[in-house]
């Protein structure tokens, strides 16, 4: 009796002590940050910016020394825009390579496809995908760092109240950006009290939109036009919006804030207005904004590094490193829960994207003030407010 | 009233004569090879991103484009020697899918020299839309049509005046006896590819204004060109620039008086009942069985 017990102990003290010298071991060891983005295919524009920000501020971190003394290691696949092999590489990433965090999923479809399998697994997830799906309601591991769409449909509806617009027409895609815009601006547009007169869509392949305008124009009443879209598209209605001559104020969504887009559009452009982020206008920012520092040099440190434009996209990802760095800081290890609930009560970390404030009720922490809403002139970005 | 219908009207007459293009091209080498070659969006890539990309360089903007064209045609030869003929004893469903690999290959080649953005290609002549019974109408739109016209007149002439056309037209009829008769047949089909290629990015460049252009906009584009070639019944030149138009038109007429949702749907329900009431299309060939 006694000597099973004594043996018992034994076991006991020698598993401890395994324990131990496992726990000092892995001290050394790096924290691994695992990713699965869309480097190539359809979404590459998500993907490769993000993929180049996680690889330059991770070797920045550990040429600073690290995080709680231990390298960062990023294990990265590429999930080519696809969302079944974004579940096989989220699974892969927490079966074999036992990843302390992941920071990814650059579609709404790859991350909703690895969300449940991570939710079971129990790691702590930052996505970088836009849709309000994400994290409303709030899943318990999953976190998101772009704004969502419905923020958008807010900031761009109430500026347009704010210039006494009450009736609209909405034109949009209908790929899943478009069409999930397109339900967001609807729902919010009948809080706000504002009417959608004319409901129109094109799909992302169509050549020309006159007729959809044309439809729009012949409807009585309208104040003012919304595009909701992604890719060319909203270009191309830029245009024809322009040679019909509409003349009615002009909206864009965030999913055409870029300077490529004003490269496509060219003078149609002229004095439309959208919500977007700051980083497309770093150096109007006024000094008191908390934002401008940020903003500068994460924009000056990616062109330096990689000799190619700033995107909006690649900041979603470096918010996102840089949430995960200080959640595991401020939980002094990796242990998931403790980095899980650290994540949860960030308040007022400042990045690329917005101010962010988290909380077990929100796991984005962004409010819609996050979005500027910039206009058009003169062929560039002009910050209204 | 009027000026809505027109707007829809021109709206698909423009895209239409696109379409129309990419069917005569599809209608050229069918009717050589019968194979349907489904490279052809590629050309039409191959010319608008070309021109671009050497405009871009500082070329004056007509040489690019002829240049754009020459690079083009070259391609079809190319696809022709290197891909077709080694394979010349296969079906017609091998060559096919030849083909296809063909198109991927070369969208991939495209997207490493180009990248993958969109491109913008200036309007030929102005910006300022033209104004016709309070419709309105890009000045491009006059010249996609123009061009259009000339080609489909052209190709015509030549088929019906020229040696070398009714050398394409007597292999497309009758190869072993064209051949008995003298003439080269492979090198007829190289001109069928070459005469395609040229086609297809002429299209290319007089839309890229209106479209933009990028490594693939082929893809979509291309495969509304066959449907309009289908609807028109294939290897038949007239039934090809009707069915472009008719596509074009019936797209745009649906998006403005129906709903945008159901434009694609429309359009392909055309085709359903073209192809189920004239299973050989508008325009095409009867084809006698001799017993």
């Amino acid at each position: 009796m006694l000597k099973t017990m004594m043996r018992r102990a034994g076991k006991c003290a020698a598993v401890a002590a395994a324990a131990l010298m496992m726990m000092s071991v892995q001290a050394a060891e790096p924290i691994k940050i695992g990713s699965f983005l869309s480097v190539t295919g359809p979404a590459s524009f998500l993907g490769d910016p993000e993929l180049k920000t996680l690889e330059m501020y991770i070797e920045k971190i550990n040429e600073e020394g690290g995080v709680l003394g231990r390298q960062l290691e990023l294990i990265h696949y590429d999930d080519v825009g696809n969302a079944s092999s974004a579940r096989n590489f989220a699974s892969r990433l927490i079966r074999s390579d036992q990843v302390d965090i992941i920071v990814g999923g650059s579609t709404t479809g790859a991350t909703m496809a690895a969300a449940p399998l991570i939710e079971q697994a129990q790691v702590p997830f930052i996505s970088l995908a836009g849709a309000v799906v994400i994290t409303t309601p709030v899943k318990k591991w999953v976190f998101k760092t772009p704004q969502s769409d419905r923020m958008a449909a807010e900031r761009i509806l109430s500026d347009m109240k704010d210039r006494g617009i009450t009736k609209i027409g909405l034109i949009s895609g209908t790929g899943g950006f478009g069409s999930s815009g397109r339900t967001q601006t609807l729902e919010v547009a009948g809080l706000l009290g504002i009417e959608v007169l004319a409901d129109v869509t094109y799909s992302g392949s169509d050549t020309d939109m006159t007729a959809q305008l044309t439809n729009i124009r012949n409807t009585k009443g309208i104040e003012a036009v919304l595009n909701f879209g992604f890719g060319q598209g909203p270009a191309i209605v830029t245009r024809n919006y322009a040679q019909l001559g509409m003349g009615l104020p002009f909206y864009q969504s965030h999913g055409v804030a870029s300077d490529s887009f004003l490269e496509l559009a060219g003078s149609s452009a002229e004095g439309l207005r959208l919500p977007a982020s700051p980083l497309l206008v770093p150096d109007s920012l006024p000094d008191s904004d908390p934002q401008k520092a940020v903003v500068q040099n994460y924009k000056s440190e990616y062109e330096a590094r990689w000799g190619s434009k700033v995107s909006t996209f690649g900041a979603y990802a470096y918010d996102g490193l840089m949430l995960a760095v200080r959640a595991i800081e401020t939980a002094g290890s990796t242990e998931p829960e403790a980095v899980r609930e650290a994540l949860e009560n960030i308040k007022g970390y400042v990045g690329v994207t917005g101010e962010f404030n988290m909380s077990p009720n929100d796991h984005n922490g962004l409010s819609a003030d996050s979005f500027r809403i910039l206009e058009v002139q003169n062929g560039e970005w002009k910050l209204i407010n | 009233m009027l000026s809505e219908f027109l707007q829809y009207l021109f709206t698909g007459i423009t895209i239409g004569a696109t379409y129309a293009l990419i069917a005569l091209g599809f209608t050229l080498i069918y009717n050589s090879s019968h194979v349907i070659n489904f490279a052809q969006g590629e050309f039409l890539m191959i010319g608008g991103m070309a021109t671009v990309s050497m405009a871009a360089m500082g070329v004056p903007m007509v040489l690019a484009i002829v240049l754009a064209i020459i690079l083009a045609g070259v391609l079809g030869i190319a696809l022709q020697r290197f891909a077709i003929a080694p394979a010349k004893q296969a079906d017609v469903v091998t060559l096919i899918i030849i083909t296809i690999g063909a198109s991927i290959f070369i969208r991939g080649i495209a997207q490493l020299v180009w990248g993958k953005e969109y491109h913008v290609m200036p309007n030929f002549s102005t910006n300022e839309p033209i104004e016709v019974f309070g419709a309105v109408l890009n000045s491009q739109s006059l010249w996609v049509l123009g061009v259009g016209a000339v080609l489909v007149v052209a190709l015509v002439l030549f088929f019906t005046k020229t040696l070398i056309g009714k050398a394409i037209l007597a292999t497309s009829m009758n190869k072993e006896a064209a051949r008995l008769v003298g003439i080269r047949t492979q090198m007829v089909l190289m001109l069928a590819f070459m005469l395609s290629a040229l086609l297809g990015s002429v299209a290319g460049i007089v839309v890229a204004p209106i479209t933009f252009t990028s490594y693939d906009i082929g893809i979509i584009l291309g495969l509304k060109g066959f449907v309009a070639a289908a609807i028109g019944g294939l290897g038949s030149g007239v039934g090809a620039v009707v069915g472009g138009l008719l596509l074009g038109i019936v797209e745009a007429m649906s998006a403005g008086y129906i709903s945008s949702d159901y434009k694609d749907a429309v359009a392909f329900s055309m085709i359903l009942l073209v192809l189920f009431f004239m299973p050989r299309g508008l325009f095409g060939a009867k084809i006698v069985e001799r017993v």
